[in-house]
Order: C-alpha cells, then structure tokens, then sequence
C-alpha cells in the first residue's frame, strides 16, 4: 500500500537559536497504521508533528530531507495548498483542548463551521453532520452537546469535540500530540479507545505523540524514541518493548517495570502462558 | 503506637455538594498510602480537611492521638508551626518562594518554630543532603533549578520539622521520565523518616509502586482500600477495575477495550455523571 504520510531524513531547524532541533527523522505511515513518537518535552517529537502539518512557528524551518503526503512533496506546497491539505488529508489534536476552541460559540457552531469550510456543505447540512460527528466520537447526547459552550463540557469531552472537528473532512491521518496528557487516566484509556476504534472503522491512520512509552505502545505498530532532537530507537512496537537497545528506552522501560502497573500485571500474565 | 493519621467516617460539604462521605482511613508511621481519585473525586478536599482548610461537617481527623477536628483557628496555626503535618504540591515552583535560596526555603520553617539560626542551618544541610541535593545547589534559587530537584527542595522543606504525616498530592505528574524514577526510588526510602506518607494522585500508575496501601476515591466515597497487590490484581468495585483497566501498561494490560466499554456502562448505570 501506498504510504499516506513519508517522512524521509528530515531536519528542522531553529534559526533564532542556530541550531537543529530535529536530526534525520524518517518513517513511513500507511492506511489504518498507528505510528508512535516517545520523548519529553524539548525532543522534537513536537516540531515534527508541526512540520507534517506546516504549521511551524516562526524562526523554525526544515533545512533537509523530504515530507510527503500522499506522494507529494510538501516543500512546494503555497499557503493555499496547505489550507487545503490540513483537515482534508492531515488534521490534529494538542494536548489543551479547550485552547481550540473559542469560549463564545456552541461547539456545535464550531464543528459545523469546518464541515462547511472543508466540505461545502449548506448551513442546514453542515448542522446534521456535525451532530453525527458527534455521535461518531462516542459523545452520548450529540444533540444536547451541539448547543454548548466549551465551559460546559469536561476535557475529555472537549477533546472529543476537537477529535471530531479533526475528522470532519475526513483526513488519511490524524496526529494526537500530547492530545490525552491532560486527562485523568480512565477518559485518557476512553480517547485512546476511540482513536482505536476510528482507525478501525475508517481506516484513518494515526500518529500518536506522548511522553509515555506505555500510551504509545498500546495503539501504535511502530514506535520511534526521540531525545534531543534525534531518533534514538525505532522498530515495531514489541521490539522496542522487548529489546531496547537504547539507554532513553530501557529507563522508560524499567520506569513502568518498577512503579508501574507492569510490576504486578505480568506476574500472572507470565504464570498463565 | 497511634496512627499517624486516622480519619473516621468524615463528611465534608461545600454549600450544598456533598464533596466527602464517610470516609475512612488511617496511616501508621513509616507507612506509605496512596491515595486515587479523578478530578473532583475529593481526594483535595480530604487533603485540605486533613490540613485545617476546610471544615468537617462530620466525623474525625486525628494526627498522632491528637484530635485535631475541632481545632480552633489558634490550635491550627500552633500546629502549623510545629510542622506536624506537611504539604508538597505538584509544581514546586509555585509552592517554593522564588526569592528565597534553597537554603532559606528549607531553614524557614524552623525559623518559624523560633529555632536559633545557626542550629536550623546545621540541619537543613542534612535534610538536604537526605534527599540528594547538592550543596553546590543551597544558595541557588528555585528558578535555577531543574523540576526534580526543585521538588525534592520541597521535600527537604517537608522533612525538616519531623511532621508526623506528609501529604503528596501528586509529587511526579510534572517530571519527565528519569526525574519521575530518581523522585519515587527516594519516596521509598522516607519510609525510614517515620512519618506516613499520603500519596495522592489521579494515576494509579504512579502509585502502585511505592504505596504499601491503596485507598480508591469515587465522586466523594472511598470505594476500596487495601494492599496495593491486592487492590490492582483483585479489584472489586467497577470503577477500580476501570481504573486498572485503564492504566497505561507496557505489555500487560489489566482490560481490554472491549471490558473498559462495559465498566463504563455500568458505571454510567450506577449514575455516574459523564
């Protein structure tokens, strides 16, 4: 299959700082395949994201390599392509949902406001495709939640407003950045579930951002480990698990093994096999 | 030996809501107890009753076979003082005077107890030493210093009246992976300081692997509490499984997606608010 999203040697630089910020990093992203990205803050994990979606800040520009969507290299794409690439065949999630949204309009308003952009729908269609978005994204009263602010609604809901309005002109790939950092832990395991299930049932492939080895390893077939900037390990996500090679890893690793869950989990997992 | 702490059956009310019900634990001295709950689960609330800001509307708080429930505002602020129970926030950079040196900040709540300068200097060198910082670090201030080792500041800061209990409420959510280790391998040995350990957080994760005993928070009640094998490997209350079951875990998972979506229906059923 023909990746939708390829990444090949990239460097991004910081010019106000003169230095690179991102080394070298490639992969590759079919239909329907999770690729993950480990590192803290400061790695790159996020100024690549950023590069995908041609949004770098000021200052920052990719100095080498090549990214390509849907087999088109992005280096030559105008302002105006751009605008017609992002929600279209790339779309996002951060990590502060309601950052996205403005405080002012019913989220409905503002999911139905993209669908019309994106999608040319008419004001009245736009409305009833946004609600199913809604319902689509596992929000239980679409309805009820079209006619709220964002003040009304906790952050896992806001999350699965954004992650609706991402899909909304039906991207190839979507990237979630940090996008359930903020959660508490069981509606973290609810957007993960239903990333999960949206690449089930459209096919849409993921790229999922977090400081933690374990969010990534559970959805992801690949993971690449970054710290500063450069890719420290990269394979299919039980390799990673199960011969890490690097130093970065293997502490993110034991840090789980330890303190983590893992430590009482495998005990009977390993009785059992 | 008297708990550290006991809290029996205790009720705490914001106007109308309900914020706490009934309950219970206790802490012994060199013990570690954690304690879990989402966002308005009432696990802050517990912890400010705990510390004198808020008031119980029903039963006990004691700390060390002291009750402290009915404390006037005058008690509260003697027992301020003596240091006997201890606070450390998430980001120790905001908790931890930006224009106070290192030294100052941990010397400061001996001053506060009217201890002579050079004999409260004398130990918070020890007390920094405990937690590993470097000397070279005293005379910096929280701004030059990295997250970890401000929240180990923050710690020695704790440490140093001897308090009876140290609340946690959340102590690793903000550091990155090695910071995170570093700061758990070093609440394991507090253990050794004699004071019980509340340890609070929304992350079960993060908790597991140095609490002796796992308290579980739901909207305002605690739901299950016990030894912290038991609780992840035997979890009885719906949202315990859900919370095990939700954990981020590298290779063994507690639930499926498919078992996660039935503990959130029967939660829902049960009346949880979404």
């Amino acid at each position: 299959m023909a990746p939708v999203l390829r990444l090949q040697d990239v460097r991004i630089r910081d010019n106000a700082g003169g230095r690179d910020v991102v080394h070298r990093v490639s992969f590759e992203l079919t239909p329907g395949a999770v690729v993950g990205i480990v590192g803290e803050s400061g790695s790159g994990k996020t100024m690549t994201c950023r590069a995908v979606l041609g949004i770098l800040p000021e200052h920052f520009t990719v100095t080498g390599g090549t990214i390509e969507l849907l087999g088109r290299d992005v280096a030559g794409f105008t302002g105006k392509e751009w605008t017609a690439q992002r929600g279209s065949t790339v779309s996002a999630v951060f990590q502060d949902p309601a950052s996205y949204l403005n405080p002012s309009i019913k989220v409905g308003a503002q999911v139905a406001e993209v669908v019309r952009v994106k999608k040319g729908l008419r004001r009245r269609e736009a409305r009833r495709r946004a609600v199913e978005l809604l319902a689509s994204v596992r929000l239980r009263d679409p309805e009820l939640v079209y006619q709220q602010y964002p003040h009304e609604l906790s952050g896992g809901m806001l999350q699965r407003v954004l992650i609706a309005a991402a899909i909304a002109a039906d991207p190839q790939v979507l990237i979630a950045d940090e996008a359930t950092t903020a959660l508490d832990v069981t509606v973290q395991a609810e957007i993960l579930d239903l990333l999960a299930d949206l690449r089930e049932r459209t096919g849409l492939a993921l790229v999922v951002v977090s400081h933690d080895l374990a969010v990534v390893a559970q959805l992801c077939d690949e993971v690449l480990v970054m710290q500063h900037g450069e890719i420290v390990e990269q394979g299919p996500t039980s390799e990673i698990l199960y011969h890490p090679q690097h130093s970065y890893t293997r502490l993110l690793i034991a840090e789980h093994e330890s303190y983590g869950l893992d430590r009482f989990l495998e005990a009977p997992h390993a009785a059992r096999a | 030996m008297p708990p550290a702490l006991e809290i029996d059956n205790l009720d705490v009310h914001y106007g109308s809501v309900h914020a706490l019900r009934g309950a219970s634990l206790t802490a012994s001295p060199g013990e570690t107890v954690g304690l879990i709950g989402e966002t308005g689960s009432g696990k802050s609330t517990l912890a400010r009753a705990v510390l004198g800001l808020v008031r119980a509307s029903a039963g006990r708080i004691v700390v060390a076979g002291q009750e402290v429930t009915g404390y006037s505002a005058r008690q509260w602020r003697a027992q301020r003082r003596r240091g006997t129970v201890q606070y450390v926030f998430q980001d120790p950079l905001r908790s931890l005077d930006p224009d106070l040196t290192v030294e100052d900040s941990i010397v400061e709540p001996l001053l506060i107890q009217g201890r002579p300068r050079r004999e409260a200097a004398a130990r918070a060198r020890v007390y920094a030493a405990r937690v590993r910082l470097d000397e070279a670090l005293l005379s910096r201030l929280p701004g030059e210093l990295s997250g970890g080792q401000r929240q180990r500041v923050a710690i020695a800061r704790a440490l140093v009246t001897d308090p009876e209990v140290i609340i946690l409420d959340e102590p690793v959510s903000a550091l990155d992976s090695a910071n995170r280790v570093r700061t758990l391998e070093f609440l394991k040995e507090l253990r050794d300081s004699g004071a019980a350990l509340l340890f609070i957080s929304h992350d079960l994760g993060s908790v597991a692997g140095v609490a002796d005993r796992i308290a579980v928070l739901y909207r305002g009640e605690i739901v299950e509490q016990g030894p912290a094998r038991a609780v992840v490997n035997t979890p009885e209350h719906p949202y315990t499984r859900l919370l095990v079951g939700s954990a981020p875990t590298l290779r063994s998972a507690a639930a499926d997606r498919a078992q996660r979506a039935e503990l959130r229906a029967l939660l829902t059923y049960e009346g949880k608010p979404s």
